[in-house]
């Protein structure tokens, strides 16, 4: 019984060969794109999803429903089995534009042509990221640290997809030759590659170790989050529904992220209180427990941090405005937001680069949306950072996990054209070559990384470097065997 | 004031490099290097600065680089060829300055057509990144214009959906008329925001190939060294372009060998042009004497003070030509030009000359020449008097006047080596309709022509004697000087012109009016215009009215 069945609308129709929660039975025409598009989806996945364990039957969640409650069914299911599919968020009846120029007016139901165009690149943009991080992760299954962490890793891959599949269908059902073009194209981008890469930086670094990974859903994926939460503000109602929903599953990702990272650091401190290692910085013993010392997952998370800051592009933003006052991405909770939702009329500061020194400037509003999402970003992070902290706290270890400066080793906006430490202090260039080793990983702290991971694919077994959780998955024993793993 | 003159030391937005038959060309711009304040050039956007330093390269890889035989055009930036121009500074400048800083943006990518077509030396646009409006007009300058596939980088003139005006420094233009793209696809192009990138751009013919990022910088150099096999240019010492010795004065600017008075009551400059003083004998003195030689020196100075005057001197409206000096000497420097034509250096020469005379024909300005007594309207020279929009000859000798009569001399350079935009030489355009006149002209090449001799040739609009030359050239001037400045300018730019149309023409007639028809309208230039509203993210407000 799903939830959207109980509430009349919504009800995902599983008969056919894609789930959809969207009368795809009767829309012939988009049905058709679709089952064109799927062949290749398939193809993609068996060549660039996970690698070694398509074959492996894993316990996976489902999305049965699109409400609140009761969307999630788990079952064993082998991959390029699973029930991808097209779930949008119930309609609201009667939903206005909630900001920019055409608020007030009614949600737009098809695309308005004039906004063609600007619609079609943020999803195309949006839409690239998510097969661009499942290949980031293919070959992580092979080192998991437990099937429990393999299982989650799969989960995310899996609604990584989803999401794929739902930037798809909008491309497919509202922008025709163009739409369908585009899905393809999503499809032949490879992240990484010289020749086609995906279209963010952050999307073509390599996720080369489990602490990346972690750090990856942490810092990445909650960009991702928040540029969801922009689109799900959206004046173009389809495009608002789908996010709305693909939410929900964002949040698992943020979860993994965040208990695997503060699992990391458990599992270190434990090791120090055991060794009776008091100095965070005593890096040499640290590392002969087999742990990962917190100096080192410092630089992996200014390293995540300061990518990710790229991702929200320049500070001052013409796209940004453009994309607010057509009324196609909001702000982060924009409904929660008691202003004019206009922003015609106000400022908003922005950091940025005079002269060699960081100041604060107030911009117009509409400018500063990108910084303003970045800010709202930051504060979020913040949190997870404080849920960490607590770790060490109860542990009684003398280190606090901290966010670099946001001028901290940035590739885009204002501060690329400056070097600066983690405090935001400016370096010459010399100064930033010394200091940088001390700053992000060095090729060292990734092979001792490295070195660690190694399998640990006992049901209940962890590797040596990662603390258990504290709860299995859909309250399952700790001997849960989460993956069965056939080749 | 606006400096046109410049030195690679000094560039603030372009890396020259330089190996063997390949120069290549980056363009790195610096956001704080504007020319007016106000506004940052990101993205390799440019303002005039950008081009003036553009214009100073071009000039230089011709004169100073015999050895190079092909140009690659390329970014410096990640991700981005070029951005076009810079909105914010075309939101701010004043009509008069976006009129004359897109005329010397297109002057200037014609000089790099005319490199490739004249001088041998084959330009190549490597285009990484976006080619966005002004930047994908420069890139189509070039002879071949490759394209990176990495599925983001594109080519676009997004001019008219993001900013309510038109790719207007050759863009539309030069899609039909050289990279003959079919007009409906051009029209989507034009009217497509993001552009069109990888193999598209090559069936529209947008780009002549497009080449992944594997094997990009190889299939670069291997098409510049292609297009450098195929070139005729021959040189191995270039010629410095040593910097212009110029003194600027209140009323004006002195070179050795122009002279610019300006009497602004009269609202007109007086340009005086010296004839030559000395003339090497032969080529090697040609190649001696280097910047210094008359053609070339006179050449740099009067562009300079045209430049000077449309830049910095908006409020005078007419321009005075004299020249002072000996004709035969004039007629010397021609033969000199036309008997070592085929030398790199000499045809180089000739090819500025050719461009600062077209110069002459693109500025906004009433031309009137005055022949005078002791004045050197011979040859190269006499074009002013042709390009002039009058030309009025002293007849006769004045009362005590020891100089001699005013003379007018053609030299075979006038019928051949100086062709207009339209492709004419400006004896065929004056003669448009009258073949015969311009036969009996070529009749008289090398002759001392008087002023009743050039007066019934049609070759001066009126002669006037001593009785009359005061008062009639004084109520010229005069009378010239109460029309709207307006009306002149559109009168003028008609009438110079005869006869056949060129991608040329095309551009600055029809492409560049109707642009700067647009600059003036407030669908983008009023306060809820494109221009204006540009970045706020409020979209304009336009008036619906076709007109």
């Amino acid at each position: 019984m799903s939830d959207g069945a109980a509430m009349g609308i919504g009800q995902i129709d599983y008969d056919g060969l894609i789930p959809n929660n969207v009368g795809l039975a009767e829309d012939q025409r988009v049905r058709k794109a679709l089952e064109t598009w799927h062949p290749g989806y398939i193809d993609w996945w068996k060549s660039m999803g996970p690698e070694g364990f398509q074959g492996s039957s894993v316990y996976l969640r489902t999305a049965v429903g699109v409400g609140a409650e009761g969307w999630a069914k788990f079952g064993f299911v082998r991959m390029p089995e699973y029930r991808w599919g097209i779930l949008l968020a119930p309609k609201v009846e009667g939903r206005t534009i909630p900001f920019g120029a055409h608020k007030g007016q009614p949600a737009w139901q098809d695309v308005p042509g004039e906004y063609r165009a600007m619609l079609r690149r943020l999803l195309v943009i949006q839409g690239d990221t998510e097969p661009a991080s499942v290949e980031q992760q293919r070959h992580l299954g092979a080192t998991a640290p437990s099937l429990y962490d393999m299982r989650n890793l799969f989960q995310v891959n899996v609604e990584e997809g989803r999401h794929l599949w739902a930037m798809v269908y909008l491309l497919q059902k509202y922008f025709g030759r163009d739409g369908r073009e585009e899905a393809e194209e999503l499809l032949r981008r490879r992240s990484g590659d010289q020749d086609s890469p995906r279209m963010l930086g952050a999307f073509n670094e390599r996720t080369p170790d489990w602490l990346s990974f972690f750090m990856f859903t942490f810092f990445t994926d909650r960009d991702g989050k928040m540029q969801l939460a922009a689109l799900a503000q959206s004046g173009f109602d389809p495009l608002s529904r789908t996010c709305r929903f693909m939410l929900t599953e964002e949040a698992h990702h943020m979860f993994v992220g965040e208990t695997g990272v503060a699992r990391v650091i458990q599992r270190t401190a434990e090791a120090m209180n055991e060794a009776g290692i008091d100095d965070p910085y005593d890096i040499e013993r640290i590392r002969r427990l087999g742990v990962i010392d917190l100096p080192t997952i410092q630089k992996k998370a200014n390293l995540h941090f300061s990518l990710t800051l790229d991702l929200f592009g320049n500070e001052i933003s013409t796209n940004a405005a453009n994309a607010f006052n057509a009324g196609l991405k909001g702000r982060y909770r924009e409904d929660k937001l008691t202003d004019d939702h206009q922003l015609t009329a106000s400022t908003y500061p922005v950091l940025r680069l005079r002269d060699g020194a960081i100041i604060k400037d107030e911009v117009p509003a509409l400018s500063a949306l990108n910084m303003r999402l970045r800010d709202d970003y930051v504060e979020d992070t913040m949190l997870g950072i404080g849920r960490w902290n607590r770790v060490l706290e109860r542990a009684g270890i003398d280190f606090r996990m901290t966010l670099p400066h946001v001028a901290f080793n940035r590739r885009i906006g204002e501060f690329s054209a400056v070097h600066t430490d983690t405090a935001g202090a400016v370096l010459s260039a010399e100064a930033w070559i010394r200091q940088q080793m001390a700053m992000l990983p060095s090729d060292d702290d990734n092979q001792f990384i490295a070195s660690l991971m190694q399998p640990s694919w006992q049901p209940g077994r962890y590797a040596g470097w990662i603390a258990p959780p504290r709860h299995g998955i859909d309250n399952m024993p700790g001997d849960f065997e989460y993956v069965r793993i056939e080749n | 004031m606006i400096d046109f003159q410049t030195s690679p030391d000094r560039y603030r937005h372009w890396k020259l490099s330089f190996d063997g038959a390949v120069a290549t060309l980056a363009m790195d711009v610096d956001p704080a290097g504007g020319l007016m304040g106000g506004y940052e050039l990101k993205l390799n956007s440019y303002d005039l600065s950008v081009d003036i330093e553009l214009a100073d390269a071009v000039q230089r890889l011709r004169f100073e680089h015999p050895e190079v035989r092909t140009v690659v055009l390329r970014s410096a930036k990640e991700n981005v060829f070029c951005a076009g121009a810079n909105i914010r500074m075309l939101a701010g400048a004043s009509h008069g300055h976006k009129v004359n800083f897109c005329k010397f943006t297109n002057e200037t990518r014609l000089a790099i057509e005319d490199a490739s077509e004249n001088s041998g030396q084959r330009y190549l646009a490597a285009i990484s990144g976006s080619a966005a409006g002004g930047g994908y007009e420069l890139a189509v300058t070039a002879d071949y214009v490759m394209l990176i596939d990495d599925r983001r980088s594109g080519v676009s003139l997004p001019e008219l959906p993001l900013l309510a005006v038109l790719p207007g420094t050759g863009g539309l233009t030069r899609l039909t008329d050289k990279r003959k793209v079919r007009r409906d696809l051009a029209d989507v192009f034009c009217t497509t925001e993001e552009g069109v990138r990888g193999k598209r751009a090559v069936q529209w013919r947008l780009v002549d190939e497009v080449v992944p990022p594997s094997s990009w910088e190889a299939k670069v150099a291997e098409r510049a060294r292609d297009l450098a096999a195929k070139s005729d240019r021959d040189g191995q010492r270039g010629v410095a372009l040593t910097p212009l010795q110029r003194q600027f004065s209140d009323d004006g600017v002195t070179y050795p060998h122009v002279q610019v008075a300006i009497d602004r009551a009269g609202r007109q400059a007086n340009v005086t042009i010296q004839g030559p003083a000395e003339l090497p004998a032969d080529l090697r003195g040609i190649h001696d004497a280097g910047s210094s030689f008359w053609p070339l020196a006179m050449a740099r100075e009067l562009d300079d003070a045209l430049l000077h005057l449309r830049l910095n001197e908006p409020a005078v409206g007419l321009i005075v030509f004299r020249t002072s000096g000996d004709p035969a000497q004039v007629l010397a420097a021609d033969s000199l030009l036309e008997q070592y034509q085929s030398d790199w250096l000499v045809r180089e020469i000739r090819l500025l000359l050719k461009r600062v005379m077209k110069r002459v024909d693109m500025t906004a300005r009433s031309l009137i020449a005055l022949i005078e007594p002791s004045s050197c309207f011979a040859g190269t020279l006499a074009e002013l008097v042709f390009a002039a929009d009058r030309s009025v000859m002293f007849a006769g000798t004045g009362a005590g006047d020891n100089r001699g009569p005013a003379t007018l001399h053609l030299s075979a350079l006038n019928f051949s080596a100086y062709p207009m935009g339209n492709g004419l030489s400006r004896l065929a355009n004056r003669f448009y309709g009258e073949p015969d006149s311009l036969i009996a002209s070529a009749e008289r090449i090398g002759d001392t022509l008087s002023a009743e001799d050039a007066e019934a040739l049609g070759l001066v609009t009126f002669a006037y004697d001593e009785t009359d030359w005061d008062d009639e050239v004084r109520l010229i001037l005069e009378e010239r000087a109460s029309f709207s400045p307006d009306a002149l300018t559109g009168l003028e730019a008609n009438l110079r012109f005869a006869g056949p149309e060129t991608m040329e023409t095309r551009i600055f007639g029809r492409l560049t009016a109707w642009q700067n028809w647009i600059f003036l309208r407030p669908n983008a230039v009023g306060e809820a215009g494109s221009l204006k509203r540009y970045g706020s993210g409020v979209r304009p407000d336009f008036n619906p009215e076709r007109v």
